[in-house]
């Protein structure tokens, strides 16, 4: 069992309570996933690079990249994560100086408006480490973890980004995920953990790479991932929901005006704004379902 | 009318008063405040009592149910009205997944509509569902009746056993060993009595749906079947 949330907001009326809202959204999951939880946050300008980073003493890091690139690198901290600003084109640049110089720090996602925080824990205590609440931003999607798959590890939480401001969280299990663990790293995908979810995150990276489109990498994944799921996908626009052929992990999603929510259970959208009066429904098997602030 | 707040009162206090009734009791109206998506609400009653929760249940409301009647003025989760016995449960908005499911007696009313799984393994009970139901619904359906006025999804009635499945819109396929059987006046007779206990608008005939129930080739092994099991 997992707990996935996600809440798109369709206007910018609720944009400074979108992490107070997805903090209660993550809490009320906390019966499906107890061991550990973990959010994407959209939001900011998208000029330059944003680059959240897990590790210590990550202000005298960014001084250092200041030093190294030869501009200007600010940090903020959001306790054990912080989110470096960036010129923009620098990822793959930053990437490899910090492998080389701070093999510990881990970078959980980059993009132009993705920040990304995962921590073991309850997920009220990991939502209020990080100060979920205090945040703003235009989407987001959360996960509470029950391990089935890999151990309970920081790591091994979600959402996993394998790709710029993509990122994945899954309820569910994947049972063939060791044979495309290994076609993709053949592929050249980096597969950090031995989690199965972060190999569908890459799976997808991977297909869009090629040129697939998010829905289209996500109808490829029907025939090519074999097991359970219910995926929620962000991206530096909006998110994707697809549930597996059979529906096996539950789904429910309520639609107003003002936004778009997700959640594995009604009783995370109780708390919504106008969730009474919400369109709320379930999204079908096999159907890939996206909101985009682009379209 | 007794009223109780769920936002104030524990599903487990609220079932256990619930629990307490029989048909002695004077106070058999009983109504959920906030309900706000709690799982096993209104579960296990056996009293002839009238329960009603004021907005959307969770999973498995109205569960194991005896007697009882519960109106949902929402939509319901997982497994509503699962192995209920008797009584009549009443969902005025959609039910998730496995509605009605492995169920021996009683009515489940849904006005919305119903998703994957409606009727699984259901063993007696009625089932109305006045929207669409998802796929793989009446899966090893061994007595009762499931009625759709809208549209089945795929794979109905897999494997079914001796339940009857009426629906008045598109089949999206059938599952295997269900056929499409003649409705006979004897099955619009008895329709027409469902539809009536279900309050169904009168406008709607008997006439409108198809029958489906199963061919029995699967009942005794045949090599030539392997396939289908």
């Amino acid at each position: 069992m997992c707990g996935i949330v996600g809440l798109f907001l369709k206007n910018s009326k609720y944009e400074s309570q979108l992490g107070a809202l997805m903090a209660d959204m993550l809490s009320e999951m906390s019966d499906r996933g107890p061991d550990s939880a973990g959010f994407a946050i959209y939001g900011g300008t998208g000029e330059g690079l944003k680059m959240t980073l897990r590790g210590e003493n990550l202000m005298d890091i960014a001084q250092e990249l200041s030093l190294h690139l030869g501009e200007t690198v600010t940090c903020k901290l959001h306790g054990s994560h912080g989110v470096l600003s960036l010129p923009e084109g620098t990822a793959e640049e930053v990437r490899a100086w910090l492998a080389e110089n701070h093999p510990d720090t881990v970078v959980t996602g980059a993009g132009k408006r993705i920040e990304l925080y995962k921590e073991v824990g309850l997920p009220a205590d990991v939502a209020s480490a990080f100060g979920l609440a205090e945040m703003s931003g235009t989407h987001g999607i959360g996960h509470t973890r029950m391990a089935t798959e890999s151990r309970v590890t920081t790591d091994g939480a979600h959402p996993f980004s394998t790709g710029p401001d993509q990122c994945l969280v899954h309820n569910g299990s994947l049972s063939n995920h060791a044979s495309l663990r290994r076609v993709l790293k053949h592929q050249g995908v980096k597969i950090e953990t031995e989690n199965d979810s972060e190999v569908a995150a890459g799976y997808l990276t991977w297909k869009m790479h090629d040129g697939a489109s998010l829905a289209e990498a996500l109808k490829a994944g029907l025939d090519d991932l074999d097991g359970f799921f219910t995926f929620v996908v962000g991206t530096e626009d909006g998110f994707a929901v697809l549930r597996d052929p059979i529906s096996c992990k539950p789904a429910v999603m309520a639609e107003t005006d003002d936004y778009v929510a997700f959640a594995s259970e009604y009783r995370a959208l109780a708390g919504l704004p106008g969730v009474e009066d919400a369109h709320v429904f379930e999204p079908e098997p096999s159907r890939v379902y996206a909101w985009s602030h682009v379209n | 009318m007794n009223e109780v707040d769920l936002n104030e009162t524990s599903v487990r206090d609220f079932n256990g008063q619930l629990h307490a009734l029989d048909e002695q009791s004077n106070a058999l109206a009983w109504r959920a405040l906030n309900p706000a998506g709690r799982h096993c609400l209104a579960v296990g009653l056996d009293a002839p009592c009238e329960v009603t929760i004021a907005g959307h249940a969770g999973y498995y409301c109205a569960g194991m149910n005896s007697q009882a009647t519960v109106v949902v003025e929402g939509n319901a989760g997982v497994g509503c009205a699962e192995n209920m016995m008797s009584g009549h449960v009443h969902v005025k908005g959609d039910v998730s997944q496995s509605a009605g499911a492995t169920a021996h007696g009683g009515l489940l009313v849904v006005d919305g509509n119903a998703s994957a799984r409606c009727g699984i393994s259901m063993k007696g009970i009625d089932i109305v569902v006045k929207g669409s139901i998802g796929p793989m619904s009446a899966f090893m359906a061994q007595a009762g009746r499931l009625v759709v006025l809208g549209d089945a999804g795929d794979a109905l009635g897999d494997s079914i056993y001796e339940a009857q499945i009426f629906v008045r819109g598109d089949v999206k396929g059938l599952g295997a060993d269900c056929v499409e059987k003649v409705m006979r006046d004897e099955h619009a007779l008895a329709l027409r009595e469902l539809l009536k206990a279900a309050n169904v608008d009168d406008s709607i005939s008997p006439e409108e749906f198809r029958r489906f129930g199963s061919s029995r080739s699967l009942y005794n092994f045949h090599v030539d079947n392997a396939g289908a099991y």
